[in-house]
């Protein structure tokens, strides 16, 4: 089955007048059920427009976009995916833990459950002992964890995520993709997930679509086929291979690889 | 302990500013090319603090009783009548913000009335809900709703601020969660405004004892502060520290209503005392 398919999706802001944009142009994009897919491309080329058509939070201007089988509108309102945003977006009047317990809350979960579920998600970003602090107390890093944490909450089948490491040292990235990995392996989730880092790309993804701006297009989709990741895939040959293939594909070059990289 | 202490000193200040005025001015005022620029210092026109103070012990009339328990009695009375301005005041204003941020039409078409209707002069409202409402209810709901008149109006207007305040991505957040209109308010609206509100609900407080006290003054209701007001204000040249009386109480009288709102902002406000304040 597949968890994600956009269609011939053209996206046009503000159409008709002087400051009109070509954000997307003709983008087709299937996602299976259990991929990982990675979005990357040059800073404008519409991986945030992409990402919130398939959350149904702008419409295309034409095509359509089908997520778990059903439109997208459907999908949004059946609550099957999860979301985490560019900017962390926590609400700073609720403590760290009940804002990872806010999807929760709208999804009619009781309250010890909900309460179990975001110190285990707090427990895996490494905030344990932040749940009883304000957003305002974090740092920006720890509030994009706590994001994270909140988008994970609902064990959603599909997450869609966007740029959510980018706020994040090295290190603490590196323990994320592992964890993130492993929480989608072990719950079958789909994630599309965007990102500016070709290494983390090709870490985390079965699948990296390099998009190209201005209009934005889709030029590449590179398998990528590391088996499953460990902190060894990271030095692996096959690992610089495909890192070196993205990158000639978001120059623009034919993505035809040589004997020497 | 820091806030008390506070309004400890700017209160002795003011006393310390007023005797010494009344210790250096001149007592018929100062007067340059016919234009008075400074008040007369007489007892007249400004009894000693002392004075004031003890006039509040002696009786209001020849053997009534004494002023500070008339006054009492009127502080009361007006404070009913704004605590129930101030109520409606509050209520009305919120459900008018609510419904122009849910209705971009409605928050075109209110919002030009809602402005108007400050700049109606209060005095020639007065008898008008007077008179409308006389035969209906009892004259003090009348003020009540006087109060309510001026108190709705920095509710609104903050809390519609309030409520359009959350940003597009905490909109768009409530929106994937498939969280409607009214659920969106609850999470997220609401507490979004609490910031905006409290100004609001301080400013709508004081406008709801000027609404009591004026509207008392101008339907003629009797048992109020307003009322006082008036009448002590006829004996300003024989008796005029019972004048400053009734002014005193109804200084107090909006600082009760201040304090009020203070203690109903405190527990709500958790986050931001946790984490602004040192
Ligand atoms: N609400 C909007 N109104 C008008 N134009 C928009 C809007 N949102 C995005 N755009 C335009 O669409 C284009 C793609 O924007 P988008 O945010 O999808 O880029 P992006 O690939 O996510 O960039 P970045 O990597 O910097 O986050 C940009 O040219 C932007 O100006
Ligand atoms: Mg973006």
């Amino acid at each position: 089955m597949t968890a994600v398919s956009v269609q011939g999706v053209r996206k046009v802001f503000n159409a008709g007048r002087n400051d009109e944009v070509v954000a997307l142009s003709d983008v087709d994009l299937t996602v299976e059920s259990g991929q990982f897919v990675s979005l990357i491309g040059p800073s404008g080329c519409g991986k945030s427009t992409l990402l919130r058509l398939i959350a149904d939070l702008t419409a295309p201007t034409a095509g359509s976009v089908t997520v778990a089988g059903k439109p997208a509108r459907r999908a949004r309102l059946d609550q099957e995916y999860g979301i985490a945003f560019q900017q962390a977006g926590l609400f700073d009047w609720r403590t760290v833990r009940r804002n990872v317990e806010l999807p929760l809350e709208l999804r009619k979960i009781p309250r010890q459950r909900r309460r179990e579920r975001a110190d285990e998600m707090l427990a895996l970003v490494g905030l344990s002992d932040f749940a009883a602090h304000y957003p305002a107390q974090l740092s920006g890093g720890m509030q994009q964890r706590v994001a994270i944490a909140r988008a994970l909450a609902v064990h959603p089948k599909l997450l869609l995520m966007d740029e959510p490491f980018g706020a994040l040292d090295e290190m603490t990235r590196e323990r994320l993709q592992a964890e993130l990995l492993a929480v989608c392996a072990k719950t079958e989730t789909s994630t599309v997930f965007v990102t500016h880092s070709i290494p983390e790309a090709v870490f985390l993804s079965d699948l990296v679509v390099v998009m190209s701006a201005r209009p934005g297009r889709i030029t590449d989709v590179i398998p990528v086929d590391l088996g499953p990741r460990t902190e060894a895939t990271r030095q692996s040959a096959g690992f610089f291979t495909a890192v070196t293939k993205v990158r000639k594909a978001l120059r623009g070059t034919p993505t035809a690889v040589t004997a020497d990289t | 302990m820091r806030k008390v202490l506070g309004a400890l000193a700017a209160v002795l200040l003011g006393i310390v500013a007023w005797e010494s005025y009344k210790a250096v001015g001149d007592p018929d005022g100062t007067v340059v090319a016919g234009v008075r620029i400074l008040p007369r210092s007489d007892d007249a026109a400004m009894p000693h603090v002392l004075d004031v103070v003890r006039r509040l012990a002696r009786p209001e009339l020849a053997g009534g009783r004494p002023v500070w328990q008339v006054l009492v009695d009127a502080c009361l009375f007006t404070l009913g009548i704004t605590t129930v301005g101030f109520l409606v005041g509050a209520l009305v204003g919120l459900l008018l913000a609510v419904l122009m941020q849910r209705f971009r039409v409605a928050e075109r078409g209110l919002l030009p009335w809602v402005v108007l209707s400050q700049t109606v002069p209060l005095v020639a409202l007065a008898p008008l809900v007077a008179g409308w409402g006389g035969r209906i209810w009892p004259a003090w709901m009348s003020v009540s709703m006087i109060a309510a008149y001026l108190a709705f109006f920095p509710v609104a207007v903050g809390m519609l601020r309030g409520l359009q305040s959350p940003s597009p991505a905490g909109v768009e957040l409530m929106r994937s969660y498939a969280a409607g209109w009214w659920r969106t308010l609850l999470k997220l609206r609401l507490p979004a405004a609490t910031p905006y509100l409290f100004p609001a609900l301080r400013l709508a407080g004081a406008a709801a004892v000027v609404g009591a006290v004026v509207g008392e003054i101008s339907t003629g209701t009797r048992g109020g502060i307003g009322r006082l007001v008036i009448e002590y204000s006829r004996e300003a040249t024989t008796d005029p520290a019972k004048v400053y009386t009734a002014m005193l109480g109804a200084a107090l009288l909006g600082l009760v209503v201040a304090g009020a709102v203070a203690a109903l902002e405190f527990p709500l406000t958790r986050h931001r005392r946790k984490v602004l304040l040192p």
